[in-house]
């Protein structure tokens, strides 16, 4: 197994007086989809806005690529290559997939003047990349796509700047089954092309299915890491709700400590 | 565009090959005139009119109009309409910025006529100093100067230079001659703008608030620069000119050639490069059927503008209307602006997801500051065109109708009160029928001159109407 891309160690995070994460150590390997798993307040989108940013941490370590870095500011994450895909996708209706791709971030000529056909060929090779077979047109509006495809135009939003971590925050909530299946296997190839992929989500089946390692929170910590294979939904679902199942996970003392 | 086909279900690079070339297959073909045809009606179809609405009403008036009167289709009388709504045109092409936003700016009209008035009161007392009630000429001083700081502070540095301009024309009292006059009065509506979007993006005011109280406000301080006093701006033949002037014969032909070869050479410059990249592309053929069709009406009218049209034998009057010109440049270049800057991309895109915009790292504060910027400078120049078309800097200029009607032509035109859709052409178009309803409506004296404003209302809302019927299909299909 390869060295993790990002490691997260003895991370804490207070709001006031409440402490939301206890000393989470969370780590991110290359080429592998992490399952981010927890029960509404566990934490989840604490952690990932902590690496993305927008929080400042209380006290841990994070390092990237081993190194130690500091996030401070939404922009310090984007420059190590994290992206960062969140449930409402953030795309603007009234633009096409190429510019929606490309938003903030235009390929210009002459200063301040769009190329914009430079951009509908990096945007095609990007999605032909992700073998995305289900969009005819990067100039199609984004208002007359379906919610499987615009999740796929976040996502390659996302990959577009060789970005090393894509965090997916329940990119299948709203999906249709036809539709979550396309974006599950966008999902893996992102995984397949090297990149590491957090996926948050509530769904047991798609974490089962697309996930190399399950990281379950409970209460602000972390109950387990472990990977996919040879662990069953139950146990996953046990991992979420009590912080344990059988010999895994936090120990019965700290599980109850906070109930 | 089916998502739902099973095919999804097969792995990457299982896909047979015929699936795979059918992905992006509208990136790579070329798009014929009859693909061009057929391309247009499917967006008519899914809920995008277009122009289509306000060409249309505009022909039917046309046609109404010209059995109403048989002077309506007189040249002379078709010759007048631009300067009739040049200043319309003009403020509703500023205020598409904001629409675009999803803002709006009810004090672009007023705002304009004060500024008008200040450049009137500027070269008509030689000295706006002296001109103006000493504590309103401070009063400006100290407010330009504020803004600059207040420009740079929301890092619109454009927006400090320009007001910085018509600070140092102001206090160097440059304003006595016309040209200054009017540069300045478009800065200090520059710098009126940025006061709004601040207020709008920094404070938090709903726009709606901020520029009814500012519509309020500006009328008085319109009265208080002319002490009660009209300024006849006939006088000044430039300023006359802005609206009662023609291109010479010469200049008219030589103002349509660039415009027609300029479009020409741009399409067909896209057309090869996007070929030659390898983008989807539009064929020779259609690029140059549908510049032929252009060039040719744009002979026509210059042809025809170019005869004698008044019917007064001792005065010529010949060539391409002045406002027409003004309106036209500006035209291209806001569309310019909009269509192939940074600037305008994201001015769309935070009319059409502020929060995605944000997201996306754009600074949604700078992009209303501008905007409103050039919303308020554009009225100031529309109140200029104002003044010209009434001969005056009256102690009205700028309230009243005008801005509703600039807001009215903006969404005739087919500009989105919501935010996200809207382009200056349809400005241009909407401030044609907002113009061209009350010439028509005067030719026939035996109607009462109330039922301008009862058909310009219907029209408005018929406008009004298409544009929600055609975004429920969109929002449907």
């Amino acid at each position: 197994m390869s060295d993790p891309i990002l490691q997260i160690s003895k991370l804490n995070k207070s709001f006031g007086p409440v402490h939301v994460l206890h000393d989470v150590d969370f780590n991110v390997y290359p080429g592998e989809v992490t399952a981010l798993v927890g029960d509404n307040g566990a934490g989840k989108s604490t952690l990932v806005k902590c690496i993305a940013g927008i929080h400042g941490i209380d006290s841990g370590e994070i390092r990237f690529e081993g190194r130690p870095v500091t996030l401070n500011d939404p922009r310090d994450a984007t420059a190590l290559g994290l992206e960062f895909v969140y449930q409402d996708l953030a795309l603007a209706d009234n633009l096409d997939i190429t510019q929606n791709m490309f938003l903030g971030r235009e390929i210009r000529r002459f200063g301040s003047l769009l190329s914009d056909g430079e951009m509908e060929r990096r945007a095609r090779e990007t999605l032909a990349s992700l073998s995305v077979r289900t969009v005819s047109s990067v100039r199609q509006l984004v208002a007359s796509l379906s919610g499987g495809q615009r999740q796929t135009v976040a996502i390659a939003r996302a990959v577009l700047w060789n970005s090393k971590i894509v965090f997916l925050d329940e990119p299948t909530a709203a999906l249709g089954v036809a539709q979550t299946r396309e974006v599950l296997d966008l999902v893996r190839r992102l995984a397949d092309q090297g990149c590491g992929v957090v996926f948050i989500s509530h769904n047991m089946n798609d974490v089962v299915e697309v996930a190399d390692r399950v990281a379950a929170l409970y209460l602000g910590r972390l109950a387990a890491e472990v990977p996919t294979k040879g662990t069953t939904t139950t146990q996953i679902v046990e991992l979420i709700t009590s912080g344990r199942s059988g010999e895994v996970g936090l120990t019965a003392a700290v599980a109850s400590e906070n109930i | 565009m089916t998502p739902e086909t099973p095919q999804t279900r097969v792995e990457a690079g299982a896909l047979p090959a015929p699936e795979r070339a059918s992905a992006f297959s509208l990136d790579v073909e070329e798009m014929s005139i009859r693909e061009a045809v057929r391309a247009w009606f499917g967006k008519l179809r899914s809920g995008d009119p277009g122009a289509l609405p306000s060409v249309l009403g505009l022909i039917v008036l046309v046609i109404l109009f010209s059995q109403v009167s048989d002077q309506f289709l007189s040249a002379y009388n078709i010759g007048n309409i631009p300067g009739q709504g040049a200043y319309i045109a003009v403020i509703a092409m500023g205020l598409v910025f904001v629409l675009l936003l999803g803002e709006i700016d009810l004090s672009a009209g007023t705002a304009g006529g004060a500024c008008a008035a200040f450049a009137a009161v500027g070269v008509f007392k030689g000295n706006l100093h002296d001109g103006l009630p000493g504590t309103l000429y401070w009063a400006i001083v100290i407010g330009m100067a504020l803004v600059v700081g207040l420009a740079v502070w929301l890092k619109t540095y454009a927006g400090a230079v320009v007001v910085l301009l018509g600070l140092v024309l102001v206090l160097t009292n440059q304003t006595q001659h016309l040209v200054p006059a009017l540069i300045a009065a478009v800065c200090i509506g520059a710098a009126i703008g940025i006061f709004n979007g601040y207020l709008v993006a920094k404070v938090g005011i709903p726009s709606f608030v901020v520029t009814l109280a500012l519509f309020l406000a500006w009328q008085g301080v319109l009265q208080f620069a002319l002490s009660g006093q009209p300024v006849n701006t006939s006088n000044y033949e430039l300023w006359h000119d802005l609206t009662y002037g023609n291109l010479s014969v010469t200049n008219s032909w030589i103002f349509v050639t660039v415009i027609v070869s300029g479009y020409l050479a741009y399409t067909v410059l896209r057309s090869v490069r996007a070929k030659a990249a390898g983008l989807a592309h539009e064929t020779m053929g259609l690029v140059l059927a549908r510049g032929a069709v252009i060039a040719t009406v744009a002979v026509l009218v210059t042809a025809w503008a170019s005869q004698n049209r008044n019917t007064n034998p001792f005065k010529v009057i010949q060539g391409i209307p002045v406002p027409a010109a003004i309106a036209i440049v500006l035209m291209i270049g806001c569309t310019f602006v909009l269509t192939k800057t940074t600037w305008g991309r994201h001015l769309y895109a935070t009319g059409g997801n502020i929060e995605a915009a944000r997201r996306a790292g754009i600074d949604v504060v700078h992009m209303k500051v501008t905007a409103f910027a050039l919303c308020s400078a554009f009225g100031a120049l529309g109140g200029i065109m104002l003044a010209s078309s009434q001969s005056s800097a009256s102690l009205d200029l700028g309230s009243g109708n005008v801005l509703l009607f600039s807001v009215a032509a903006a969404v005739i035109g087919g500009t989105s009160l919501f935010g996200g859709r809207g382009r200056p052409r349809d400005a241009i178009l909407g401030a044609l029928v907002i113009a061209i309803i009350p010439n028509g409506l005067l030719l026939k004296t035996s109607l009462d001159p109330q039922w301008q404003q009862v058909i310009t209302g219907v029209v408005l809302l018929i406008a009004a109407a298409v544009d929600a019927v055609s975004r429920r299909r969109s929002a449907r299909g």
